[in-house]
């Protein structure tokens, strides 16, 4: 345990990604297997669920602290997270949290969710007692869950690559899908034997980065496949072992909650991997992507919803075909491989290859990305032709060229604090629009400014604040920002009577005055440019 | 005895301020730092280690009055002492006594001993004006011996990598404590101007400090043993052309805002050193209590938490408002006031 947070503290305390790399490696090459396999598993956002309800975990802490609980609150609004909260709050032990991770983990972790209250108090109090704050601090982020150290899949890859020595996609792989943290895991992951596809298991997706240069400097545009964007759930769709698995990019498992693709399937040959997309699909266009949202919260499909949001693949490239690997193959032989097989499938609602924009040049595709809204998608994909399929997000080969969002602008009358790196300063806003002569809430947004620009936004709250409801404050109606977003419905939940997808603020329009903001009227009217369909439930 | 004016806390039977937010006729300061000393006084009042600091921090032509850690100064049937606050080179609690009643106004203080100032000293006292920055309990500091360690041990460590270290650190105050805690036989140690010229008013006031060198200019930054140097700069030096002369370099900041992970992150530099020279937590309340005043003004950062912590121990606290908030977590990068 001490050298697990030992190797939190070092990740913790750079942002060069080589010293990230360095000190995972240095972990890894030195750690038992056991402990290998947990910390690849508590790195890549893997979390042991249900150990604990927070309450209870509040609850204890304050007990052990000696202080009240609006004392504790206090110090959570200042600090922003719970894990470090706690860690901070009660006085420091010794720093002897000897033992492995994952004697720490299996014998006293995992046990949480079975005990009763007292054992399981027995068991934070005995670890919060022999910790020191930093140990505690991590110890408290296993229980909580969310282990965020800017530490991406990529690295601890990178890293284990390092040390067996083995190719990181081989690695990638191997770190896809279900897996438990087990001492033969740690030595399948480390193994320099490669014929080890589980027969479940994705690829890395290969994942593009936003295009914001000149498109002429890409060359002429018969070197690239455009395609449009589609927004909807980018999946992987297996077919092995005569079984059929689809794999979200988050990866994931969610085959039973798309029968109509799983179906797809047995109409596949064994060992025949698609990475497509998964819409809301019909009449040979796609529905909203509230009415795919409907399909995803759900375990229990009714035939109403199935009927009402049936779900197609969109198929964008070939990845396994008779089960070879075939990523390494150009992508023009990847399509055509594609092509045929999503014409022997001959499944047009359910299995369609993502059709080519009609682009000679790039001036026709800019002026066809215009219409991008209309036809429901979110833009342009990029691809090289001769490319292969690479790993996760690498420049050069793919890119994503969005349709530029709608834009709004809108006045702060909310703000609350945020939380992490953010904790204590009030960057988390609600912004208003005008309705007859008040401002309506019309949209959050936590991302767009940047620091200095989030100080000034956090001295403007403190001393502007007309009233406050627990965290949140009501500020006086003054700064206009530029809000962006890429989709509008109708929405009975909100005030607005409005609902918008991804909104973050574009620019602080320091240049106009609130009552130059714009109106609900003139907002409702960007409700008629998406695809049409029914708003959300 | 002392209220709360528009230009801060006033002393009607003695007529002076302290620490005045603005020209006064009589300004007894408790430091130097900008948000305690203000311009524009017709005669400022403070300790005698601390006036040189003072003095230079006015603008030139203001008249100080030095006064002893201890000895007493009596305007109109008022007594004045100073006493020692343990924040920086000169800081001063303020006594203030008239017809048996005591008050304390603290200014900033802290109560672990450094090298570069006199100790905190406790007083007994009515009613205690105490500061608040760090007013919660998350706020608990390491002891500074082991935080010079860590110090130290990045250091060597990016002598190791061949880079220099560059700590950031306030120029009054925390950058002699840093300078003082630093173990000289590690490497060269160079100052940024601003740190240069309060370390040398610190040496003048006879503070033994190990020996640094102004870090100069660019061609003279450009020595071979910049890799294994450490440069003390304030935080405004942060991001700036300033630092492209050092090379390939490591950040450190040196302030108990550094306690706080999200703050920590929000600096931009490679490591946060937990050092402060204000009170934490547990020294607020054990400074409180060893006054044994019932009452209690609360003033700069966290005042709403510990004036009702107090109230709810049975003393009578309020929240004094601060016109300059001093040291704030997110006022740092830019140094504001001190």
């Amino acid at each position: 345990m001490r050298a697990f947070a030992e190797l939190y503290a070092a990740l913790d305390a750079t942002n060069k990604t080589s010293e990230k790399v360095e000190a995972l490696a240095g972990y890894f090459r030195h750690a038992p297997p056991r402990d290998a396999a947990w910390a690849v598993y508590f790195l890549t956002g893997r979390r042991l669920k249900r150990l604990l309800e927070s309450a209870k975990l509040w609850q204890w802490a304050t007990e052990e602290s000696g202080l009240p609980a609006w004392l504790v609150g206090e110090c959570y609004d200042a600090v922003g997270d719970t894990a470090e909260t706690i860690a901070l709050l009660l006085p420091e032990g010794a720093g002897g949290a000897e033992g492995s991770l994952s004697e720490w983990v299996e014998t006293r972790l995992l046990p949480l969710r079975d005990l009763g209250d007292a054992e399981r108090r027995q068991i934070l109090l005995d670890a919060w007692r022999r910790m020191d704050h930093r140990q505690r601090f991590v110890w408290n982020k296993l229980i909580t869950g969310a282990f965020r150290v800017g530490v991406s899949q990529n690295l601890v890859t990178r890293a284990i690559a390092e040390v067996s020595g083995v190719e990181e996609n081989a690695i990638a792989h191997r770190l896809m899908g279900d897996w438990e943290p087990t001492e033969e895991f740690a030595a399948r992951l480390l193994s320099r034997d490669t014929r080890d596809a589980g027969v479940s298991r994705p690829y890395p997706f290969c994942l593009a980065h936003p295009y914001e240069g000149d498109l002429a400097e890409l060359g002429p545009p018969a070197g690239w496949l455009i395609e449009w964007k589609w927004d909807g759930i980018r999946c992987q769709l297996i077919r092995r072992g005569w079984q059929t698995f689809l794999w979200s990019r988050g990866e994931e498992l969610i085959t039973e909650r798309f029968p109509e693709i799983a179906g797809l399937g047995g109409l596949l040959g064994e060992g025949t991997v698609i990475d497509g997309e998964v819409t809301a699909w019909r009449g040979g266009a796609p529905l909203p992507f509230a009415q795919l949202q409907r399909r995803i919260g759900r375990k229990t499909l009714s035939a109403r919803i199935l009927a009402e949001a049936p779900a197609a693949l969109i198929a964008y490239d070939l990845l396994e075909c008779e089960g070879r690997d075939v990523r390494e193959r150009p992508l023009e032989w990847r399509r055509a491989r594609l092509a045929e097989l999503v014409e022997r499938v001959a499944a047009p609602e359910r299995l369609i290859l993502s059709p080519p924009a009609p682009a000679a040049s790039w001036e026709q595709a800019a002026l066809l990305r215009r219409e991008a809204r209309a036809r429901g998608v979110e833009g342009f994909m990029l691809k090289r032709l001769g490319s292969p399929y690479r790993v996760g997000r690498k420049r050069g080969d793919w890119w994503k060229w969005k349709i530029e969002p709608y834009a709004v602008d809108c006045v702060l009358i909310y703000a609350q604090r945020g939380s992490g790196r953010r904790a204590s300063l009030y960057t988390d806003y609600t912004f208003g629009v005008w309705d007859g002569g008040q401002l309506v809430p019309f949209a959050k947004a936590y991302s767009g400014l940047d620091d200095a620009e989030i100080r000034r936004v956090d001295a403007f709250v403190r001393r502007n604040t007309l009233e406050r409801f627990g965290p949140v404050r009501t500020v006086k109606p003054e700064l206009v920002f530029e809000l962006a977003f890429e989709g509008i419905q109708e929405s009975t939940r909100h005030k607005s009577g409005i609902a918008v997808r991804f909104p973050r603020i574009a620019r602080w329009r320091t240049d106009k005055k609130p009552e130059e903001a714009d109106t609900l009227e003139t907002v409702r009217a960007l409700l008629g440019h998406g695809p049409s369909g029914p708003g959300e439930p | 005895m002392i209220t709360l004016t528009d230009r801060g806390l006033y002393c009607e039977a003695g007529d002076f301020f302290i620490d005045p937010w603005g020209p006064a006729g009589c300004a007894v300061i408790t430091h130097a730092h900008a948000d305690h000393a203000r311009d524009g006084s017709g005669l400022y009042v403070t300790s005698r280690e601390g006036a040189g600091v003072l003095a230079a921090r006015l603008l030139p032509g203001a008249v100080i009055d030095p006064l002893a850690y201890g000895e007493v100064r009596v305007r109109k049937g008022v007594r004045i002492s100073l006493h020692p606050a343990g924040h920086i080179l000169g800081s001063a609690q303020v006594r203030v006594e008239h017809q048996g009643e005591v008050w304390v106004v603290s200014g900033d203080y802290k109560v672990e001993a450094d090298a570069t100032c006199a100790a905190f000293e406790p007083l007994r006292c009515h009613t205690f004006v105490t500061e608040s920055t760090f007013g919660l309990p998350v706020y608990r500091w390491p002891r500074q011996q082991e935080v010079f360690g860590e110090i130290d041990a990045w250091w060597r460590g990016n002598q190791a990598k061949g880079k220099a270290s560059v700590l950031f650190a306030y120029a009054l105050g925390k950058a002699q404590r840093v300078l003082a805690g630093l173990r000289p036989d590690t490497g060269p140690v160079y100052l940024h101007g601003a740190v240069a010229r309060m370390t040398a008013l610190y040496r003048d006031a006879g503070v033994p400090l190990p020996p640094a060198a102004w870090a100069g200019t660019e061609a003279e930054a450009r020595r071979e043993d910049m890799a294994r140097a450490l440069v003390l700069a304030p935080p405004s030096a942060a991001g700036t052309p300033w630092l492209r002369r050092f090379g390939n370099l490591s950040t450190g900041f040196a302030s108990g805002w550094m306690r706080i992970r999200g703050t920590r992150r929000r600096q931009a530099v490679d490591r946060g050193f937990v050092l402060s020279d204000h009170a934490d937590w547990p020294g607020l309340l054990s400074a409180i209590r060893e006054t044994g005043a019932e009452t209690v003004w609360v003033t700069h950062g966290y005042r709403a938490p510990l004036v009702r912590w107090l109230t709810e121990q049975g003393l009578r606290a309020r929240a004094v408002d601060a016109r300059f908030e001093g040291e704030t977590a997110e006022s740092a990068p830019e140094e504001a006031a001190p």
